[in-house]
């Protein structure tokens, strides 16, 4: 009973890779070409647009939004959400300023507790995924609430000010090339690259992106998921305390109202950057380059002097427009 | 450089021929295998023998408890009753990560693969290779050419033909995804490789190089268990066949004795077998 | 024994009726909802509420909404409100339109609605409205950096609240317009935008979004000479970008509120101005009428300006202002 089976061929060297194979890399270079493109646009309307003095005060607006999005990223990656990360941004804030205004506490000690606080809210946020396997969206749509009260009820609804020099040193700056660059910028992309390389170059890198992209698979190989998804949560915690110093150092006061737009800007740096909602594709740099598209847009359109509202707009536009060119890529693909 | 586990130094041929009357040793063995869901019994006392250096195939109606059986077999569910042997010691597993531990690597019928991840990344998914020195001690950095490289030698033995390891299996046609989950399962296993269902999805072309594939595997020396419900393809490939009903063994073909109308009426019930043969 | 018992417990029934009636009868309950209960502001308009109800022998209930723009919860409230015995509600409303509904079926029902800080939309929705009148607060503030500004070109960047908001134009337009600018009137919606004010951002009220705002504007106009901000937490912002840019000994800035931050930002000099609303006095004026109308049947009516101050460190000639102390006697928030 044999039937002809074509006995498949041994592998050569790469033939000329098609145009579907080269498909999926148009997600991932896609937020860089729109950042090009808007600065090139930027650039030809206002002639402060190009400067270093400028470029370094668009890093400085985006870096607390920039760091909240790692974590966003982390999470996103294993198909989850945080919803709370603003927020809880804001309370680690108001936390390691009244600690160290009102209640004497050192500064490095104060800022210590108010990234634990954060990190605590992670862990929450982590446990309440794993153990009582709550969808993500519902878990932090409650922390969410539930740091807000909190740091309005810690902060007495008003913002903490006189806040200690070390807690705000992170905001201040040194020269380079001719302009001052912020020392929290500096922070935020090293974390990046740290962040970069754990995800590319370390076995519990990949395995969020496996746990994103088949979690049964993962756990079917051995890998235990919910210590995966924990540490994600827990780490991104971590960094909206960051985070929350970087915020402090900026406006150099603890406010309880901070974090409120951020819970949506950082998810929409994320999905500008390529990374995929629905888990386990997307480069971690790319939430890097959808802040900065944002605030490239913000301090490119307050220049030409036009309308905030047509950046909310734009924002709009260019979220759906990211979506698109992910499903699409992934479409044609298969 | 083979990067796969030590295999017995016998090779395939030497340890079929080596028990007398020419029967080949059994490597993975069940006796009485029970395992109740509440009012459901969906094994009754089964019992079950893979020999060294075979192709077995597992077949019968739908309820009939095969896939409890191969779970039993590959640590995903702990049988209330019976025993398994594994070359003739007696082991319980817990997960399935103890039957991995043990030797017995298992294919799912959904394949189990990372779609957006590289064929390297799953061949090594929870088995990562790490970077020589400091690199890969302290900073646990991973060796992704080392990956490739073990990858591809993988894939080429087994002749799947593929151009790129860093391909996304999403990219790739379901005759060689299925290759990719093979050859992950052959690189690893040490004793046996269980596969269910292997060629449902696949049309004629890709099923029959599934189907090479899975004979490649076997003469590499690693006993194969292949669940499948087409007929023509356990007919093909295997050497013995394992008849599932009711939650019990009823009967063990030679494919090459009996027809495929009669092995349907034994899977159905409709054929009594008296004695079943080894 | 028995005779003197039950004579002894029917007096002491009718000094219990006779103390318990006029209770009943008489005591009115206000109901007070504010947009959120821990604002500063409304922290404050509740205590003056609390304060004068005392003083009038009226009983106080109080709720709110969960955040700025909660109408849900504040219709919640409203509801129980009514049901608990209120004749009187007095509301600072998150949502101007979305309420009206709501407070029509309270008004139906014969209770008295006054809206607080923040009018509905349409106006007249509810029997009155006492609150500031934020474009006079503006007009105030734009005298004064008129003043101060001298014969210094006028080169004004605006920091406004969002697109569309009321209150937001009100006090910008009335900055423009005490700076004797060309400016819309003060039912208009849209802001004003004559050649003088070179850059305009929005902070949405926030104060890292007022400094955003700030540095970018910056950017496009480095010689600005007057700064206007919707409110103090943009106004604490903007003053930290000027400092940076070491601009904040030639800038005036001027903003709206006289929260007790705000006062203290004007006595360091990082406010050159500001304008100081009265919480305690809306909710002292919405008691009284409140009261009133219980007892008299009397409804007020229309707008009541609730009085708006201006508070400076340093006196211009020609623009009456209240130094930092009398600022810091009437703000509200942490002392």
């Amino acid at each position: 009973m044999a039937t002809a089976v074509p006995s498949a061929p041994a592998p050569n060297p790469p033939a000329r890779l098609t145009l579907r194979e080269r498909l999926p890399s148009i997600g991932t270079l896609g937020p860089f070409v729109a950042l090009l493109l808007a600065c090139a646009f930027f650039a030809t309307r206002h002639e402060r647009f190009l400067t270093g003095e400028n470029f370094a005060l668009v890093l400085q607006q985006v870096m607390v939004v920039g760091v909240i999005a790692i974590g966003q990223t982390l999470v996103i990656l294993t198909a989850g959400i945080d919803l709370s990360c603003g927020m809880v941004m804001a309370l680690g804030g108001v936390v390691m300023a009244r600690l160290a205004t009102s209640m004497g506490i050192p500064a490095p000690a104060a800022i210590a507790a108010g990234i634990g606080v954060t990190t605590l809210f992670g862990a929450v946020n982590g446990l309440l995924v794993t153990r009582i396997r709550l969808p993500p969206f519902i878990v932090t749509l409650g922390t969410l609430n539930i740091a807000f009260a909190a740091t309005q009820l810690y902060s007495d609804a008003q913002t903490i000010t006189e806040v200690p020099p070390v807690m705000v040193a992170l905001g201040n700056t040194f020269p380079v090339a001719g302009t001052r660059v912020v020392y929290g910028v500096v922070l935020m992309l090293v974390l990046y690259l740290l962040a970069a390389v754990i995800l590319r170059q370390t076995a519990a890198g990949r395995h969020v992106y496996a746990v994103g992209n088949n979690p049964e698979a993962t756990r079917l190989l051995g890998i235990d998921t919910s210590r995966v998804l924990l540490a994600v949560y827990t780490l991104a915690g971590a960094l909206y305390g960051v985070a929350a110093l970087l915020s402090v150092a900026r406006t150099g006061v603890g406010d309880p109202n901070a974090g409120q737009t951020e819970n949506l800007d950082a998810i929409t740096a994320v999905v500008l950057g390529g990374t995929s909602l629905f888990g386990g594709r997307g480069l971690l740099l790319g939430s890097l380059v959808g802040a900065l598209i944002v605030g490239v847009f913000r301090n490119g359109l307050t220049l030409m002097g036009v309308s905030s509202v047509y950046q909310v707009l734009v924002t709009g536009v260019l979220v759906i427009l990211a979506v698109a060119t992910d499903q699409l890529s992934r479409r044609e693909g298969r | 450089m083979d990067t796969s586990p030590e295999r017995s130094e016998a090779t395939p041929d030497a340890r079929a021929r080596a028990t007398a009357g020419g029967e080949r040793p059994v490597v993975l063995q069940a006796r009485g295998l029970v395992k109740r869901y509440g009012q459901v019994t969906a094994l009754n006392g089964t019992d079950f023998d893979l020999r060294a250096g075979e192709i077995l195939a597992v077949i019968g109606d739908n309820g009939a408890g095969k896939s409890t059986l191969i779970k039993a077999l590959s640590g995903a569910l702990i049988p209330d009753e019976g025993e398994i042997r594994l070359d003739g010691r007696v082991v319980h597993f817990r997960s399935p990560m103890d039957a991995r531990r043990a030797g017995i690597e298992t294919v799912y019928q959904d394949l189990a693969v990372a779609p957006a991840m590289s064929i390297a990344e799953n061949l090594y998914l929870g088995r990562e290779l790490r970077r020589a020195g400091v690199l890969g001690r302290v900073f646990r950095l991973l060796d992704h050419r080392r990956m490739r490289e073990g990858a591809e030698q993988h894939l080429r033995e087994l002749q799947i033909g593929v151009r790129s390891m860093t391909q996304a299996v999403e990219t790739l046609s379901g005759g060689q995804r299925q290759g990719v989950a093979v050859a992950r399962s052959a690189a690893f296993a040490r004793h046996v490789v269980i596969m269910d269902e292997p060629t449902a999805a696949l049309g004629v072309k890709e099923g029959g190089m599934v189907l090479a594939l899975i004979r490649r595997v076997r003469d590499r020396g690693l006993p194969v268990v292949l669940i499948s419900h087409n007929m023509p393809h356990v007919f093909e490939v295997a050497d013995r066949i394992h008849v599932a009903r009711l939650g019990r063994r009823v009967a063990v073909l030679d494919p090459r004795e009996v027809s495929m109308s009669d092995a349907v009426a034994v899977m159905t019930g409709a054929v009594e077998v008296e004695g079943a043969r080894r | 024994m028995l005779l003197r018992l039950s004579s002894c417990f029917s007096a002491v029934l009718v000094l219990g009726s006779a103390l318990a009636a006029p209770a009943r009868a008489q005591v009115p309950v206000i109901g007070l909802i504010t947009k959120t209960s821990t604002n500063p502001f409304f922290v404050k308009m509740r205590e003056g509420a609390e304060a004068a109800a005392k003083v009038a022998g009226a009983r106080l209930l109080t709720g709110s909404g969960r955040s700025d723009g909660d109408n849900a919860g504040q219709v919640t409230a409203m509801e129980n409100m009514v049901a608990a015995g209120a004749r009187v509600i007095l509301i600072t409303v998150s949502d101007a339109k979305a309420i009206v509904p709501s407070i029509r079926k309270a008004r139906a029902r014969g209770v008295l609605v006054i809206a607080l800080d923040s009018p509905t939309d349409p106006m007249d929705a509810t029997d009155a409205f006492f609150g500031t009148d934020n474009y006079q607060a503006g007009i105030l503030i734009g005298r004064y950096a008129r003043a101060a500004l001298g014969a210094r070109p006028a080169r004004i960047v605006t920091l406004d609240l969002l697109p569309g908001h009321p209150v937001g134009a009100q006090r910008h337009n009335g900055f423009l317009a005490g700076m004797g600018l060309v400016a819309p009137a003060a039912t208009a919606n849209t802001l004003g935008k004559p050649d003088e004010v070179v850059c305009m951002a929005d902070s949405y009220g926030d104060q890292a979004k007022g400094q955003t705002g700030m540095e970018n504007c910056l950017q496009r106009i480095p010689d600005v000479t007057v700064v206007y901000t919707v409110n103090e937490p943009s106004a604490a912002g903007a003053a930290r970008a000027l400092k940076v840019a070491g601009k904040d000994k030639t800038v005036i800035l001027v903003t709206v509120d006289g929260g007790c931050q705000g006062v203290r930002d004007v006595a360091a000099g990082a406010i050159a101005a500001t304008a100081q609303q009265y919480p305690v006095r809306m909710a002292e004026l919405g008691v009284q009428a409140g009261v009133k109308f219980v007892k008299t049947g009397k409804k007020p009516s229309g707008y009541t300006d609730t009085g708006v101050a201006l508070i400076a460190a340093r006196s211009v000639k020609g623009v009456e202002s209240r130094d930092v102390q009398a600022g810091l006697a009437s703000c509200f928030g942490n002392k």
